[in-house]
């Protein structure tokens, strides 16, 4: 759409900038102090440029956090997206399945997400959850509190439990709003299943895609709550993601300093990464 | 001759005629055919297609059936033995939540910043949303973009500063506090939602209405609101959603009065060990406010989720 050119526009957006700026822009430009100045104290602080940064990424603790990070993105990227979009492609189109799936669907993503850890910590104990007591009783030792790689399997169940359905919703959004016309020709062409997919819905479905992916990732990149119900970070230190971390330095050791330079490094590496896919998104926008 | 000649014609036409709708049934009948039999094939495949939907519904509600079943049980009943249903249900769990005012306000604490939240983002959204989807100003993609950085700012960067922030204004315990706190994700959401609504509605209709003599507000009141409703109810239900399931600044910003159930939650945990009952009975609450608000929007889930850009 063609838009005019108006300056006067920006006073529309006051009651935002003053909102935003008063829940943002100060608690960030707090972090920034922090993160440059060292105190013993009292309230006396005291300059010391980058001394907080250099001892972040230095440190093993920090990388190593950001290695955990990164992997569980990928994985549930990995996951989520195909699977989301398989249940979407085989969801009803019309009938009183659709209002069904679509509720039933949606749950799990108003579960507050303390809930989500609580329900999947019950869920997967061996001795008063479900799914922790069949798998045990397939014979498969299973126990996400001792065994790192369970608590990941644990961890990764439950966000795909938690957030696969935005993917599928996303995607049913689109798929629905093909006209059938599309589908028809198809037919006459004798097209098959694979490649009425590959020519027709995933054309069609690749824009909100792009949405999922970045909302999945920006989201699965920020995971706190459930890790912190599910694990608490552990066992020893094998699901401690970045945020875990950060309130651990932060909240619980109140090394502000060092805290707040981990938070100012973390941030930039969302932003950067979702500025990538933000720049793909509008680029794919403006083609169309 | 004449008679002959013209029934002679007539005939050959009519055999013609006969001939080609004849033929044509013929013809279309085999493709027809052929039509079905594909139409069947696909129909097969499309028999057990709902098999998946089915199969992924049925895994997204057994963790939350296992949290039902667990409310409706004694703690003797879920730590002796590992039964399908209750086999004494008992309602002993939610009579605790409701008697017990440190409970149930833990709900009302939660509505109460949700719903201010979720005023708060979609008013102050409203005007920003529109001068995006009709204007070009100075460094409007720029603060587009600025916006949405907020939405992706982990909560946990901001836990520390916002506790002092709001210490120094003596905000601490309060609900406006946590309203606030959380317009830092949901008002970049609700502008970017109800700008992908706004930039369905053509252009023309401003324009006729400002020619028509409206005046802006009482245009944005009177025509344009109606217009975007259904794309302000689904930005108010994602303001809902995204205030209702976070916990960390909640739980940063408050310590009695504004404590929301989420937090109220670890209450369960005491030295006689986690009283599962009543922390599963806890659990269930909070899924009924969501599942009430997914109902009512349930005929916009769809598009919603896709935020206006379908």
């Amino acid at each position: 759409m063609d838009k005019t050119v108006n300056q006067k526009a920006w006073f529309m957006l006051i009651p935002v900038l003053v909102l935003v700026g008063f829940s943002a822009v100060i608690p960030l430009m707090t972090v920034v102090n922090y993160s440059v100045q060292d105190t013993f104290g009292q309230n006396v602080f005291f300059w010391a440029g980058t001394a907080w940064f250099e001892q972040i990424l230095h440190s093993p603790r920090f990388w190593s956090a950001l290695g955990r990070n990164l992997i569980f993105s990928g994985l549930i990227l990995a996951i989520e997206v195909p699977l989301g979009i398989f249940v979407a492609l085989n969801m009803p189109k019309r009938g009183i399945g659709v209002p069904f799936c679509l509720v039933f669907m949606a749950l799990p993503l108003l579960v507050p997400w303390n809930v989500v850890g609580t329900i999947w910590q019950i869920f997967g104990r061996s001795d008063i959850g479900l799914l922790g007591w069949a798998v045990d009783a397939i014979g498969i030792d299973y126990n996400y509190v001792s065994d790192p790689v369970d608590a990941w399997i644990t961890l990764i169940v439950m966000d795909v439990w938690h957030w696969t359905s935005l993917v599928v919703l996303l995607c049913y959004a689109a798929l629905v709003s093909i006209p059938d016309a599309f589908y028809q020709a198809a037919r006459i062409d004798g097209a098959s299943r694979w490649s009425v997919f590959r020519y027709i819905q995933l054309p069609k479905i690749q824009h909100v895609l792009l949405i999922a992916v970045l909302l999945r990732f920006m989201d699965s990149f920020m995971i706190y709550t459930e890790p912190f119900v599910v694990t608490g970070g552990g066992p020893g230190n094998s699901t401690t993601v970045l945020s875990i971390d950060l309130v651990k330095m932060a909240l619980g050791q109140f090394d502000l300093g060092p805290a707040a330079a981990m938070s100012l490094i973390y941030f930039l590496i969302i932003l950067a990464l979702s500025w990538v896919f933000y720049t793909v998104m509008t680029n794919h926008e403006a083609r169309q | 001759m004449v008679n002959s000649e013209e029934r002679l014609a007539r005939n050959r036409s009519e055999s013609v005629m006969r001939d080609a709708p004849a033929g044509g049934h013929a013809a279309s009948g085999a493709s027809s055919d052929a039509m079905a039999r594909r139409m069947r094939k696909r129909g097969e495949s499309a028999r057990w297609s709902w098999l998946v939907p089915t199969i992924y519904i049925v895994f997204l509600m057994l963790p939350i059936y296992w949290l039902v079943n667990m409310s409706f049980k004694t703690n003797h009943e879920i730590v002796t033995s590992l039964t399908l249903f209750p086999r004494q249900p008992t309602l002993q769990n939610y009579v605790t939540i409701f008697t017990d005012r440190s409970w149930y306000s833990g709900y009302v604490n939660s509505i109460i910043y949700v719903v201010e939240n979720m005023v708060i983002s979609v008013a102050c959204a409203l005007p920003a949303a529109y001068a995006f989807s009709r204007y070009r100003f100075l460094g409007d993609k720029h603060v587009f973009f600025w916006l949405l950085t907020n939405r992706m700012a982990p909560p946990a960067v901001f836990a520390l500063p916002f506790f002092q922030l709001y210490s120094a204004f003596g905000m601490i315990d309060t609900h406006i506090a946590v309203a606030l706190a959380h317009c830092l994700f949901n008002v970049p959401l609700a502008v970017w939602i109800l700008e992908g609504f706004m930039s369905g509605i053509p252009k023309e209709i401003d324009e006729t209405a400002y020619i028509d003599g409206y005046s802006f507000p009482r245009f944005f009141i009177r025509i344009f609101i109606p217009l975007i409703a259904s794309g302000i109810g689904v930005a108010a239900f994602f303001c809902f959603m995204f205030s209702w399931v976070e916990l960390l600044l909640a739980r940063t910003l408050t310590t009695v009065n504004a404590k929301p159930i989420a937090a109220v939650m670890t209450r369960t945990v005491s030295a006689a060990g986690i009283d599962w009952g009543l922390l599963a009975a806890a659990g269930v609450l909070t899924l009924i406010p969501g599942a009430i608000v997914i109902y009512f929007v349930r005929n916009y889930i769809a598009r919603g989720f896709a935020l206006g850009r379908v």
